[in-house]
């Protein structure tokens, strides 16, 4: 007798491939074979429609309202306009300068970003310290023979992502250094930071962008006014590095008592223990609630337009009131919704990529 | 305890003010050495103030501006247009951010009083009133008896039309909306008889409805609403510049001389009220310390009342607004401005 192995037959068919999944995820059983049927009706006829509209019956190229004939989505609107979204009322011949100032940031943080580029610590040096400089005379003008151009005239995405930026490099050093004011042992510092932060997170965004606008220049004297873009840069960050000092504490708080005194054993200075200890291993735990607070105040900048500064809503919302284009407002919101989304799902992504990479350690992942 | 709140801050608030007024002299001269006129706008009202496709700012209220900087600086383009919203508007004003406030804004007693501020005349006089559908073949609001009106809840719109319906006797039923557009859509669709709101906004309304032609506005308007040009108090050559440059805009139309013929007329027209008004008297703007072509840089520019009325809001425009009230008075309306001599 011979015993042979006889060759492995291949799994029935029913259960691989696209079949055997959806009968493993879909319809293994009678309840979730209805749940299933019923949520896909459901997508489908809410679906349907969305991409009927804003694909199928769009109408993509023209130049005026009479191009949109189709019934659908009418992009030529958001088309005619790109410019006005993209740059506000920034003269024309000028809008080279925000395009570098972009692409500048852009390529910095990609230098950041990307694992494999060298010399990060001099990337973030340039990031932090020359790049502003280097906007601010981009994009204000006036020398190095380059034009003028007031702040009333800015506006559209580039107005929302200058007023992102600033606020979220601007409140991260002062929160943290609020943050490590809360956690100090100095009474008067303690005090002072306890107050500021309470304070802060005790008023909505729009109070502070209120107060800035409407009361402030009644304090001052008259023929002296203020930016009123800056009025609204020093609301948003001084708002926001209140509730980023939160989000540091937090961090601080998680990190062991053990290496606070295992510094102090190593006879380190506050400042050493703090910066060479302490916050790198407090900074990596803190990225997702960073990142949550960067989105928050992305989306926050929004509010200017109740005081009147043409942000990317601001000025799409101005646009659907032009007489020529009234009735177009869906478009609009889309439109705006859409860029913000973009925005805000990629620093997410990156968020969470950077905490797989960092690997805190401190995480409950096995 | 609310109302007690509100009285206190705007007790304060126009004690600011009033102490700002005292200030305010010397505008012009401020404007001519900036090189350019601040002006409070909108962020946005069809027809009135809004940005067109290539950013500049258009609109009534808009040319309103731009001929006080045709008179002041002989340049209509040198504005700086600085858009506010209705909380802020007179807080601008008063603090020197801007030099008029151009800005639908109602004349009030209160306001005119209280503030700090002079409203230097009425460009648009706006009212509420009410669309129905032509075929109805409706006259008057006197038939709308029994009728359903859609309308903007919260507002002085609905206040006015309850007050108006009882004043007269007739019965309706109001189906209020959280916004115009809503409220217009509703119409639109046939969810009501007719849709009432102001009727600067109502005609702005019609033109995204299915058939912009088939609705009609009723003949009656049951609120006043005179919206014009506002100064600081205090700064009587800068409140007689922006009042005058409207003067001459509506002068200017009662004279037939528009942006086209303004050169023209300069040059050859032997009417003395012309001469007058196209600066062919020396010394006429002498009061106002400007030059004494600042008519004909109005008209020449921004063009006359009539021109501008029907590029922005009236006939030439989307949406199609009739004259009614803000036609000339020797032309069936109320806008009359003082002769110029």
């Amino acid at each position: 007798m011979k015993y042979e192995l006889q060759p492995t037959l291949p799994p029935p068919a029913n259960t691989i491939g696209a079949i055997g999944w959806a009968r493993k995820h879909l319809f293994n059983g009678p309840l979730n074979s209805i749940a299933t049927v019923l949520l896909a009706w459901l997508a489908f006829t809410i679906l349907a429609p969305v991409v009927q509209w804003v694909l199928i019956d769009a109408n993509w190229t023209g130049t005026a309202r009479e191009s949109c004939t189709d019934g659908g989505a009418c992009w030529v609107f958001i088309g005619q306009r790109i410019d006005q979204f993209l740059y506000g009322f920034y003269p024309d011949s000028e809008t080279w300068r925000l395009d570098l100032a972009f692409f500048l940031l852009l390529g910095l943080i990609l230098w950041l970003a990307i694992p494999k580029l060298p010399a990060k610590g001099i990337a973030a040096l340039i990031t932090l310290v020359i790049y502003p400089v280097i906007a601010f005379f981009l994009l204000t003008g006036g020398s190095f023979g380059l034009e003028a151009v007031d702040t009333h005239q800015w506006g559209g995405l580039s107005l929302t992502l200058v007023l992102a930026v600033v606020g979220m490099v601007a409140s991260l050093p002062i929160g943290v250094l609020l943050a490590l004011g809360r956690q100090s042992d100095m009474p008067i510092v303690k005090s002072l930071s306890v107050v500021y932060i309470e304070i802060w997170r005790g008023v909505p965004l729009i109070t502070v962008l209120f107060m800035a606008s409407v009361m402030l220049p009644l304090f001052f004297p008259e023929g002296m006014t203020f930016d009123k873009l800056l009025r609204a840069l020093i609301g948003i960050t001084m708002f926001q590095s209140a509730y980023m000092a939160e989000v540091v504490r937090g961090g601080l708080q998680a990190i062991p008592k053990g290496q606070y005194e295992a510094a102090d054993a190593l006879g380190l200075g506050y400042w050493q223990k703090m910066i060479l200890i302490i916050l790198p291993q407090a900074l990596k735990m803190m990225i997702p609630g960073i990142v949550n607070t960067f989105i928050a105040l992305f989306k926050d900048t929004s509010l200017v337009l109740i005081i009147g500064l043409f942000d990317l809503l601001a000025i799409v919302q101005a646009a659907t009131n032009d007489p020529k284009w009234i009735g177009y407002a869906t478009e609009g919101y889309v439109f705006v919704a859409f860029v913000f989304w973009i925005f805000c799902f990629s620093m997410s992504r990156y968020s969470q990529h950077l905490e797989k990479r960092l690997h805190t350690g401190h995480g409950n992942r096995a | 305890m609310m109302l007690k709140k509100t009285l206190l801050a705007s007790a304060t608030l126009s004690l600011t003010m009033a102490t700002f007024a005292a200030q305010a002299a010397g505008t012009l001269d401020a404007v001519k050495e900036r090189g350019y006129v601040q002006c409070g706008v909108t962020s946005g009202v069809p027809g009135f103030s809004v940005p067109d496709q290539d950013g500049n700012w258009v609109g009534l209220d808009v040319d309103v501006c731009r001929a006080v900087a045709a008179a002041s600086l002989g340049d209509a383009s040198k504005v700086k247009f600085t858009p506010l919203n209705a909380k802020e508007r007179f807080t601008a004003l008063a603090s020197g951010e801007i030099d008029v406030l151009s800005r639908v804004t109602t004349w009030t007693l209160t306001r005119d009083t209280q503030l700090g501020i002079n409203f230097a005349g009425v460009n648009y006089y706006d009212g509420q009133g009410f669309m129905v559908k032509k075929d109805l073949g409706l006259k008057s609001v006197k038939e709308l008896d029994g009728a359903t009106i859609c309308v903007q809840s919260g507002t002085t719109t609905e206040l006015n039309m309850a007050d108006y319906f009882r004043t007269h006797g007739l019965e309706h039923t109001p189906v209020v909306f959280d916004t115009n557009e809503q409220a217009a859509t509703a119409f639109d669709t046939g969810r009501c008889d007719a849709f009432t709101t102001d009727l600067s906004q109502a005609y702005g309304l019609r033109t995204r409805m299915n058939d912009p032609s088939s609705v009609v506005a009723l003949p009656e308007v049951i609120s006043k609403e005179p919206l014009g040009p506002v100064v600081r108090q205090g700064d009587d050559q800068w409140f007689n510049i922006v009042k005058w440059s409207l003067s001459a805009m509506l002068n200017a139309e009662e004279l037939g001389v528009t942006s086209a013929n303004a050169d023209e007329m300069k040059a050859s027209s032997e009417n003395p009220s012309i001469k007058r008004l196209l600066g062919g008297e020396q010394g006429l703007a002498e009061g106002m310390g400007i030059s004494d072509d600042w008519a004909y840089q109005i008209v020449k520019q921004v063009g006359n009342y009539g021109e501008s009325f029907a590029r922005n809001v009236g006939k030439d425009s989307p949406q199609d607004i009739d004259r009614g009230l803000n036609n000339l008075w020797n032309n069936g309306g109320i806008m009359y401005a003082p002769p110029i001599r």
